[in-house]
């Protein structure tokens, strides 16, 4: 690791080194999953934590995740702060009932009496190729629950600032990464490269300002791109729930248009949720134009190359549908 | 000196107070504590059923040591237990009870002696019929009683009801049939990774024994060597429908497959106890999980929307009623032994009605939770947030 500034890192990177520091810094940490130990993670997010950690540490599980995603939750309850992977969150869906009745439920239930600090992490949303039963978003879903932290990180920074943050937070979190990213490079600060490196949960941040507010918890690549006008404003939400309203409303009152991007469904998603609350708020009488949502296509995604990527939000419909707003 | 202490403790009986306490007679200057009356038998030894036997050579002892001491307790807590469902069921038929009500009379034994098998720092889990286990566990029959009719003073502050009760070391309480298993296995992962000498006992019902998630925790369980004593509470019934109904195979004690496994008379709390002491010491010895299935009943329905006699004769219940009633066994074996006497445990009776009653009381004049706490216990160790309410304008604090 070189001490100058510009440090470059991918988010699988990252994400490891945020694991390995939180697992050094609390005793109490530990990562259980499918291939999380001796195969180095199946995406090799984990890679060589078996390795430093043991097998008390980082643990193999069978293919079972209502099983150990409900192991993971009780562990938490009795005193530990596991790390639940799931190898894609499409498989989380067999231990829904965990995450939510056991896990996001629990404290309010009791009255206080019994916190569950558990971190349920692993890849969300569309790949390449893997077509529909392995490329659904649960933003949507998991951020309807209350109870539940639920994040999105982009680059490097917030993959790592962020997985810390949720691993130290003593409630249940659902952390969507995304393996399209996961070989992606960032720069990281000097400040992200330090171990006690955090960022807040709950807090969205403005990449871009600019006149015209975009919202994204994916695509923030596309939206920053040199091919969208520099003149746009882009927001990376980084926490789906709580959601930050309050950064929305003030780019809204700013910059009088929104567009939110996604890449899950259209109905009832993360994009419907912004857009109810933007109406419902200050903001509302700012806007000049509808607020609008580019979201994945409704269908089940589909396997060609050629449909898979019409299936997804590309950076032509992005600029097609900020024109649309401004009305150029 | 028997016959003296015999002779000197007739004299002071005959000279004090009904309840006995603390008698100090003037001339002989001796104190005769309330209960131990010399010519009771300070402790005898019963013979037990044998448990079937799945993967173990050998099974609990057949015989049971029980003192005074701990027959009059176990006594005292079933007589606690029995009475506190009655009265939730008279609560629930006045109304003031709402929601599910799962009552656990007739189970009496199974909570009472599995307790009487572990330690206090020992932890168990269990599903939604778990009025029992609240209180075997710590809970008072008070705030047992005050969180069924939704007050303040309930354990979960009103916030949890009749399926959420919690208290140090027990976990509910638990509405999923059958997600308690794998949380329980989860409680006992954390004993083990924490070097401590404590178990888990996790239990499910036979309705839950053909749930998938829980052969996913056998498995788990066993490849880890987990603390965890698995308990099938079989009574028979998984809500209308019976075991034969439900289950390809109703060796509930063999279904863990490569765990060993017990069947044991769930109605005989010493038989319940002795048997769960024999499983504690396997986990504790690391030889990993181990499944008990107790053979019980309950009196009541499945819940209180259940008369509990339209897939069961009232016949089957009156027979259990009267042959196998856990209260009845201990009481019998008891008196026969001369370990006490009718009017002592008549005296627990008064007790156990008053404190019943005081409960009942308190948890139908404590107030409810105050509005200002229904976002409250959302997050632990938190900032405080706005929480939306049910229309735009309206705006909720939570706090932790």
């Amino acid at each position: 690791k070189t001490s100058a500034a510009s440090l470059q890192m991918t988010v699988r990177d990252a994400l490891n080194q945020a694991m390995d520091e939180e697992l050094e810094r609390d005793e109490l940490v530990f990562l259980l999953g499918e291939e999380v130990a001796q195969y180095d993670g199946a995406y090799k997010v984990s890679r060589g934590l078996w390795k430093k950690y043991g097998d008390k540490r980082i643990v193999d599980t069978p293919i079972t995740e209502m099983g150990f995603a409900g192991i993971a939750v009780g562990a938490a309850m009795a005193g530990l702060r596991p790390i639940c992977e799931f190898m894609t969150f499409n498989f989380s869906m067999q231990a829904i009932d965990q995450v939510i009745n056991s896990a996001a439920k629990t404290y309010y239930m009791s009255a206080g009496l019994q916190p569950v600090p558990v971190v349920f992490r692993g890849p969300n949303g569309a790949s390449a190729g893997v077509a529909a039963q392995h490329s659904q978003c649960f933003a949507a879903w998991y951020g309807h629950c209350p109870g539940l932290k639920v994040i999105s990180p982009w680059n490097s920074e917030d993959a790592k600032g962020l997985l810390k943050s949720a691993i130290r937070d003593d409630n249940p979190v659902v952390f969507l990464e995304n393996e399209l990213m996961y070989g992606v490079p960032f720069e990281m600060s000097e400040e992200a490269q330090s171990k006690d490196f955090t960022i807040p949960i709950g807090k969205a941040k403005v990449e871009r300002p600019g006149l015209c507010c975009q919202i994204s918890h994916l695509h923030i690549q596309l939206l920053l791109s040199s091919l969208l006008p520099s003149q746009f404003q882009v927001i990376n939400l980084r926490t789906i729930r709580p959601m930050d309203v309050e950064t929305i409303e003030t780019s809204v009152m700013k910059t009088n248009h929104l567009v939110t991007v996604e890449g899950g469904w259209p109905q009832f998603g993360v994009g419907a949720e912004i857009c109810a609350m933007i109406m419902e708020g200050p903001a509302f009488n700012y806007l000049d134009a509808p607020a609008v949502r580019v979201t994945g296509v409704d269908i089940p995604m589909p396997y060609a190359k050629i449909l898979e990527d019409n299936s997804v939000p590309q950076i032509k419909d992005i600029i097609f549908s900020v024109k649309k707003t401004l009305n150029v | 000196m028997r016959k003296m202490l015999t002779i000197i403790s007739n004299v002071l009986r005959a000279s004090t107070k009904k309840n006995g306490a603390q008698a100090v007679s003037e001339g002989a200057r001796v104190v005769v504590s309330s209960r131990s009356y010399a010519d009771f038998t300070p402790q005898a030894s019963f013979d037990i059923k044998g448990c079937d036997l799945h993967r173990l050579e050998e099974g609990p002892a057949q015989q049971a040591v029980l003192t005074r001491e701990e027959g009059l307790q176990y006594y005292r807590t079933l007589q606690m237990m029995r009475r506190m469902e009655l009265k939730a069921d008279q609560l629930y038929k006045q109304k003031i009870i709402r929601g599910f009500c799962h009552l656990y009379d007739g189970q009496e034994a199974c909570a009472v002696g599995i307790e009487a098998g572990i330690n206090p720092t020992d932890h168990l889990i269990t599903a939604y019929r778990a009025h029992g286990y609240t209180l075997t566990r710590g809970g008072t029959v008070r705030e047992i009683m005050a969180e069924l009719t939704g007050r303040r003073g309930g354990i979960a502050k009103g916030k949890g009801g009749s399926m959420h009760m919690y208290t140090k070391n027990f976990y509910g309480g638990n509405g999923i049939v059958g997600a308690q298993v794998p949380l329980g296995a989860g409680v006992a992962l954390a004993c083990k990774y924490q070097g401590r000498n404590e178990l888990c006992v996790t239990l499910y019902g036979d309705g839950a024994a053909n749930q998938g998630q829980i052969f996913e925790t056998y498995n788990m369980a066993s490849l880890w060597k987990l603390p965890c004593i698995f308990i099938c509470e079989n009574n028979k019934y998984g809500m209308g429908t019976s075991v034969e109904r439900a289950a390809a195979s109703t060796d509930y004690y063999k279904r863990g497959d490569f765990i060993p496994g017990l069947r044991v008379d769930g109605m005989d709390v010493l038989c319940v106890r002795e048997a769960t002491k024999f499983a504690a010491d396997h986990c504790r010895a690391g030889k990993g999980p181990i499944l008990m299935e107790l053979q019980t009943y309950r009196y009541h329905g499945h819940s209180m929307s259940d008369p509990g006699v339209s897939y069961r004769t009232r016949e089957e219940i009156q027979e259990v009623r009267s042959k196998s009633d856990p209260i009845s066994m201990l009481k019998e074996r008891m008196l026969s032994n001369n370990m006490t006497n009718v009017e002592e445990l008549k005296e627990i009776d008064v007790e156990v009605r008053k404190e019943i009653e005081d409960a009942a009381q308190f948890a139908t004049t404590d107030p409810e939770p105050p509005l200002e706490e229904l976002c409250n216990h959302l997050f632990s160790n938190d900032q405080p947030l706005e929480v939306r309410g049910t229309h735009p304008w309206t705006k909720l604090k939570s706090v932790s």
